[in-house]
């Protein structure tokens, strides 16, 4: 089986500054990938692949700031275009879709700098996310017709499913207050719900414990596994905390200037003498 | 201190939520306890007697709120919804209503049944909004703003200018240019005839409570989350599968068909159409009303569009307009001072220097009491009190005026007793201009008193009459 997600030599780069340069990546999905497995012969394939591929993986991309780890975001959902290189989803190029389109084709993604509708209910920030997945057009809504009642309750009844995803808390009362109510942590649950509400096979998750303690860490780090586990997402996230990257990570890429410099187990990737010092600047690998 | 957890804690939210507080509080628990179908019912069935309790030419007034009712639900769903800030919705209005005065009045020689005409204009008006949100796309608050307000000024001037059609016909006058279409029929449905205002009360009612019901719908469904999600973060709701520019262009297309309806029974309603119908001051009076009520919330908007359209008729008699006058003199007292015991004072403190200017100013000249009250209830009362100028009225006046503003932003920086001492002779001065002036010039009155409840209003809630808080970032 093919893998879900794969970049071919992506590059791009911002009025001359090159902030991803010739990045390949494969997420999988399925089942282990075979050696006659046609992708598996592609050249442009990282290496690692007995790693990449296994059902529901969850890749980490860490580096630090100004890496390049939210630009690959933007560019697989499609914010920005790539200048080179291309986004291969289920084998298919997604380059030039907008990003509703690709959120169609089962991409979904958190933001690093939270992005809530505020003004609209806990419930209705989830169920704004089905718009792709609904049909009702406008006159049956209008007239509330069978076909359309039944599908908004179908809708909500797929809201609460997705909020009951994170316990008591963003369940009950809190489900016609407004998103602003909610507190910080509380907010980068919501928007996981509402990135789960999209259908997506993909889901991408930028920074999900930036601003939580360290027992609201611990839980996320449950959770995403949850998530792989029980629902069977692919995930890419995004991460600074190293604990979480170590307990989430089937493996790991560091990028560094929009160059992937390291890949592989966490141990491995932390370890890696230019991951080092990437971080710590240069000769501190020496020196340890 | 007992320990609980975080399940816990939202577990027992319900029992400790607020109830409501103050005299307000069984009124709103009762608007609560009705669902929105019994407030739709209540507010049909009060509407519905309106015209048996009043003269005629007030059942026209009631038209005029009901038509700015059906428009600012349309503008409703651009601004307060799709978040859209559209400033040339006025052209689609006036779209349809001259759209409606052409096939439906002596200017062609063919004449549509309104059957026909209905539907044609409102999905016509609906396509001409589809097509100018076109442009426009791209474009968000500001900017979308100054390409739309181009499209309502290119509107107006081109009805005005449409007398001759050039290339096409000399003799043909299609719109009438400044001189606008007279004699525009009523509507006709089934062989009866929309002819007297009583009918088109009631025809606009309907089409109010059909409006109600089905945008309500809309906005629990799947566009009208939608819309909101992209008035939120439109680069969110891109993300969460929403075609943004479709919806977009759906938002438009949906209030211009809506304020296209409205134009046709305003066209039938007025008998005519002039190109000033459709000028920049409508357009401020639908924004007023959706802003008024409360931008995005359906009942907010019809009680803003009642009180925008029915407080200019109610400032026409000057005897009602000095009630608002001294009504919102003591509003803005009260929200200004807040604390009982210095009101008690300021009102106290502006009687004694009343009494006192008076003393000087008739020791000092014949004439500053010589005037004759004006004949409503509350100016005869104070008529000893206040100065009544018999001669130089409107130079002192002017004076006064200008005084009294300089007072206003006194009051609003000074702080503690300060802001005391400058009140006293700025309501004085106040209550002066108001009976030596303006309770006899309304039309100067009308928009400065509208401007004034304007002000307070959007001070006292920002966010409407009925509208819901909003918050951009936290």
């Amino acid at each position: 089986m093919k893998p879900i997600l794969e970049l071919r030599g992506l590059s791009k780069s911002f009025g001359g500054l090159k902030v991803i340069e010739d990045l390949d990546l494969v997420v999988g999905a399925g089942q282990i990938v075979h050696d006659d497995d046609p992708v598996v012969s592609q050249k442009d394939v990282v290496d690692d692949l007995d790693l990449s591929i296994s059902p529901g993986e969850i890749v980490s991309v860490i580096g630090p700031n100004g890496a390049g780890k939210t630009t690959l975001f933007n560019l697989i959902t499609g914010i920005y275009e790539p200048d080179r290189g291309d986004i291969l989803m289920d084998g298919r190029s997604i380059v030039g879709l907008s990003p509703e389109q690709i959120a169609n084709l089962g991409v979904a993604r958190t933001f690093q700098t939270l992005r809530l509708f505020l003004n609209m209910t806990v419930k209705e920030n989830v169920m704004a996310a089905a718009y792709g997945d609904s049909q009702a057009r406008i006159w049956q809504s209008v007239f509330r017709t069978p076909a359309a009642r039944r599908e908004e309750r179908q809708i909500a009844e797929m809201a609460e499913r997705k909020l009951a995803f994170f316990g008591k808390r963003l369940m009950g009362y809190r489900w016609d207050q407004p998103a602003y109510s909610l507190s910080y942590a509380n907010r980068r649950r919501l928007e996981i719900a509402r990135a789960m509400a999209t259908n997506p096979r993909l889901l991408m998750l930028d920074e999900p414990a930036a601003g939580m303690n360290p027992a609201e860490t611990h839980e996320i780090t449950e959770l995403i596994g949850e998530l792989r586990d029980e629902v069977g997402f692919s995930i890419l996230v995004i991460e600074h905390d190293m604990h979480v990257v170590e307990g989430i990570s089937d493996r790991v890429i560091a990028l560094d200037h929009g160059v992937k410099i390291a890949e592989g187990s966490f141990e491995d990737v932390a370890t890696s003498p230019q991951v080092i010092e990437a971080y710590l600047g240069y000769g501190a690998a020496d020196r340890k | 201190m007992s320990q609980i957890g975080v399940d816990q804690w939202v577990e027992q939210s319900d029992e400790r939520r607020q109830d409501y507080q103050g005299w307000t509080a069984p009124a709103r628990r009762l608007f609560d306890k009705l669902a929105p179908g019994g407030r739709l019912a209540l507010f049909l069935l009060v509407a519905a007697a309106y015209p048996f309790f009043v003269r005629g030419s007030d059942v026209r007034v009631g038209i005029t709120i009901l038509l700015l009712a059906m428009v600012a639900l349309g503008l409703n769903v651009v601004v307060g919804w799709a978040g859209l800030l559209d400033l040339g919705y006025v052209a689609f209005y006036g779209f349809g209503a001259y759209f409606y005065a052409i096939v439906a009045s002596n200017q062609l020689p063919a004449h549509w049944p309104t059957w026909i005409a209905i539907p044609v204009i409102v999905a016509a008006s609906a396509l001409l909004g589809a097509l100018l949100s076109l442009p426009s796309r791209r474009l968000v608050g500001d900017y979308l703003a100054i390409m739309t307000l181009f499209f309502a000024q290119v509107f107006v001037e081109l009805v005005r200018n449409f007398e001759r059609l050039p290339f096409v016909s000399d003799d043909l006058n299609l719109t009438g240019g400044p001189n606008g279409i007279p004699g525009v029929f009523p509507w006709e449905l089934f062989g009866f005839s929309f002819n007297t205002f009583h009918r088109n009360y009631y025809l606009a009612l309907a089409f109010v409570g059909l409006l109600i019901i089905g945008l309500h719908n809309l906005n629990d469904s799947r566009t009208g989350r939608a819309w909101r999600a992209l008035r939120e973060d439109t680069l969110a709701a891109e993300h969460m599968t929403t075609p943004v520019n479709r919806l977009k262009m759906l938002a438009f297309a949906v209030g211009a068909g809506i304020a296209g309806l409205t134009g046709t029974l305003f066209a039938a309603v007025q008998v005519g159409v002039f190109p000033n119908n459709f000028n920049l001051f409508f357009l401020i009076t639908m924004y007023a009303a959706v802003i008024l009520g409360g931008s995005g919330s359906i009942p907010g908007v019809v009680l803003g569009a009642i009180a925008i359209a029915y407080t200019p008729e109610l400032l026409r008699d000057p005897g009602k307009a000095g009630w608002l006058f001294y009504i919102g003199l003591v509003v803005l007292l009260v929200v200004v001072v807040r604390r009982w015991e210095r009101i008690a004072a300021t009102v106290g403190g502006v009687i004694v220097f009343g009494f006192i200017v008076r003393v000087v100013a008739s020791g000092i000249w014949d004439e500053a009491t010589m005037g004759e009250a004006n004949d409503t209830f509350i100016s005869r009362l104070i008529d000893d009190w206040v100065l009544v100028l018999g001669a130089q009225s409107d130079v002192i006046t002017n004076y006064a005026f200008v005084l009294a503003v300089v007072g206003m932003l006194t009051v609003v920086v000074a702080s503690g007793w300060w802001k005391i001492a400058a009140l006293i002779p700025t309501i004085y001065l106040a209550v002066l201009v108001w009976e030596n002036k303006l309770a006899f010039q309304p039309s100067i009155t009308r928009q400065l008193l509208f401007g004034g409840v304007l002000v307070v209003m959007m001070a006292v809630r920002p966010q409407g009459l009925l509208g819901t808080k909003r918050v951009e970032i936290i």
